[in-house]
């Protein structure tokens, strides 16, 4: 890919980014405009915000890269993201505003009244922060590599410092100009771009093949395996191979591969006539988590479609960036009408990366051997149209997914940064919130470029997982249910959450069970919800002596209309 | 002003009886709420209950929605062009009128409330 147009567009974004806060900062005087932008902000423009805050890199080149190499089921991403705020809507948004809380902790201090259990939240903030933190940077290494050949960790590491440098500076008030800006560019960068990828679809003679199992190559096409991986074959395949297939050397002759499993080394060019169907590559040796959660149709039982549903619809309530949003809306009413704005606008989004993963499909089926399947969004306007008009669009693209990483990842490190600052680092203040800000970015940092290869849609996903399992009974439980106490909070979210994330920890390790057991592992919210509820209700039912004193008065602050409240006060 | 009669200053106010003073002993709701008596707390439980009843409601028509989905596209595995269609393009209008319609009726439940309380 030429990418003479798509470093200038990613480094205007940056530039613009830079700038856009930097007029924010001029305008942000409190302590109170620097955390919540002085809850001034409108509904429209606080939607703006949290969309552009909420569609991430997931959302930008994940979707499009998992339908590719792994079919329709995959939509079922993008719908959750979008369900999950009609759950957050129906459950949590007005009285979580009325709350009058900052972040997850402070609600579990102003709803519990105990220190204990604003620490435990705090804890899983910061744990969940960072779990969605690490795929933001790997996605921006991605895109940096694909336009340039960069290597990898050095998008994450441009991502991590001008995140550090607007949140720092800023604070909230920056930050809501920031990302209201983002969702625009965002939607621009995959509107215009699909507008010609359809177009030349159409000029293409429309072809409809896209829904087919499975792929095929639409023109003879080299593919270079850069990891090592086994292919399974359900019919003999013909291909052209140079390098190593299964311990033996080939050099360049077409060679039938019989069905069954084949070994093919890294580095191996491997040469696809046209018609010949895409096999389905198993990174069995390569990639930990892909391993689990990258298997095919066939073998993705039911329960883990169920399991994805549940975690996307009920997990994005616990996000700590959409959270800590909430409180930036001047009442209740308007939080409601911001949050049905939100649906609004990131439902016109995932309009457009199915599209981009039905024409990948088509047109470059090849990447899901490569394993940067996440690089469709990027590659197809190069592909579809080419010459100039193919490279400034992909350009554009390539503006917008730095976009996603530059927004997603603010909104984190504001939250995770109000946690430490609060509830970790000695005093409190603007300057140390700024210490903080460079914490809660440096640990994903090290982790993204310690670590590497956790597939960006999937490492998403477990980050729902565990907010779903911790920070849904919390949130539901403790705004609708008077009779829940601090020892039932706690361990609701020590066990649900927990079990959530030992799960998590122990499908990235690459735990070597197979079947049930691994599908239970790797899709924890099927049963860590249930359990964290139950939990929950339970413990709280057994210690009925401990439900905090002002309970009645506290939900009656989350559930009366301001109107009444605001006399009270007067 | 020298010579006035100081009886000429002395004015008689009438007016109708203020309404809040209907019987002695009487509380308005909100004074209930105010000062979280029982009765306050019952108020406010009504108003939870309406408001949780209106969620339920939506929920359940999400859950009736989307649940039975991946039965019916794992029960007809060749039906793929139908799961794009649903998955990627005819979900989204569907859940934002869902939200709308929620969000009228808890806006509609607090109105109803503060009528109620404020005895209008």
């Amino acid at each position: 890919m030429n990418s003479s147009y798509a470093i200038p567009a990613v480094a205007l974004v940056v530039v613009v980014t830079v700038l856009v806060g930097a007029f924010g900062l001029r305008i942000s005087r409190t302590t109170s405009d620097f955390y919540v932008a002085s809850r001034t902000v409108g509904p429209r423009l606080n939607a703006a915000a949290i969309s552009g805050e909420y569609l991430s890199a997931a959302s930008f080149l994940g979707i499009a890269g998992l339908v590719l190499v792994q079919g329709p089921d995959m939509l079922w991403y993008p719908v959750g993201y979008t369900a999950g705020y009609l759950v957050l809507l129906l459950f949590v948004a007005a009285p979580l505003r009325r709350s009058g809380a900052y972040t997850l902790p402070d609600f579990a201090e102003a709803r519990l009244a105990s220190y204990p259990v604003r620490r435990l939240a705090g804890a899983f903030v910061v744990g969940v922060g960072w779990l969605y933190l690490l795929p933001q940077l790997q996605g921006a290494g991605l895109t940096l590599m694909v336009l340039t050949g960069a290597p990898q960790s050095l998008g994450g590491i441009i991502v991590a410092f001008v995140v550090v440098a607007t949140v720092a500076a800023g604070g909230m008030r920056s930050i809501t100009f920031v990302q209201a800006f983002q969702y625009w560019l965002k939607l621009t960068a995959l509107l215009v771009p699909a507008l010609f990828l359809v177009l030349a679809w159409q000029g293409d003679g429309a072809p409809r093949h896209a829904f087919e199992e499975p792929a095929t190559f639409r023109e003879q096409r080299v593919v270079r395996v850069d990891d090592s991986l086994d292919l399974t074959l359900d019919r003999p395949l013909t291909v052209t191979a140079s390098g190593t297939i299964d311990g033996r050397t080939r050099q360049g002759r077409r060679i039938q591969l019989a069905a069954g499993t084949h070994h093919i080394e890294a580095g191996t060019r491997l040469t696809f006539a046209k018609g010949s169907p895409v096999p389905a590559a198993d990174r069995g040796a390569a990639g930990g988590i892909s391993t689990t959660l990258e298997t095919g149709r066939e073998e993705r039982p039911l329960y883990a479609t169920y399991g994805l549903i549940l975690a996307t619809f009920l997990g994005t309530m616990g996000l700590p960036h959409v959270v800590v949003r909430f409180y930036t809306s001047p009442h209740g009413v308007a939080a409601r009408r911001t949050t049905v704005a939100v649906l609004g606008l990131i439902g016109a989004f995932y309009l457009l990366p199915p599209l981009y993963g039905a024409l990948g499909r088509l047109y470059t089926p090849e990447l899901t051997l490569t394993g940067d399947a996440d690089a469709a969004v990027l590659l197809l306007p190069d592909r579809l149209i080419g010459g100039v008009g193919g490279d400034l669009l992909g350009a554009l693209v390539a503006g917008g997914a730095f976009a996603a990483f530059l927004s997603t990842a603010s909104g984190l490190t504001m939250a995770v940064a109000g946690v430490l600052t609060q509830d970790v680092l000695p005093t409190r203040g603007v300057r140390h919130f700024r210490l903080g800000t460079v914490l809660s970015m440096a640990v994903p940092l090290a982790a993204s470029v310690l670590v590497g290869g956790l597939p960006v849609a999937d490492a998403v996903g477990l980050a729902f997982a565990v907010s779903a399992s911790s920070f849904c009974p919390l949130l539901v439980l403790g705004i609708w249910w008077r009779r829940l106490t601090p020892p039932g909070a706690a361990a609701g979210m020590l066990i649900g959450g927990g079990s959530a994330f030992v799960a998590v920890a122990v499908t990235m390790a690459d735990f070597p069970g197979t079947g049930a057991l691994h599908s239970l592992l790797a899709w924890p919210a099927l049963w860590s919800v249930p359990l964290g509820f139950l939990t929950m209700v339970l413990v709280s039912l057994a210690t009925p002596g401990r439900v905090p004193s002002g309970t009645e008065a506290i939900l009656a602050r989350f559930h009366l209309p301001e109107q009444l409240r605001a006399e009270v006060k007067a | 002003m020298p010579g006035q009669d100081p009886a000429e200053r002395r004015v008689v106010v009438t007016g109708p009886a203020r309404r809040a003073r209907r019987a002695s002993g009487y509380y308005r709701p909100r004074t209930e709420i105010d000062e979280q008596t029982t009765l306050g707390h019952t108020y406010v439980r009504s108003l939870m209950r309406s408001q949780l009843r209106a969620g339920l409601a939506v929920f359940a028509f999400l859950v009736l929605l989307i649940g039975p989905l991946p039965l019916v596209f794992a029960a007809m595995p060749d039906a793929r062009r139908l799961e794009w269609a649903v998955l990627g393009f005819c979900l989204y209008a569907p859940l934002v009128l869902l939200a709308l319609w929620y969000v009228r009726r808890a806006e509609r439940n607090e109105r109803d409330f503060v009528r109620l309380v404020e005895e209008r």
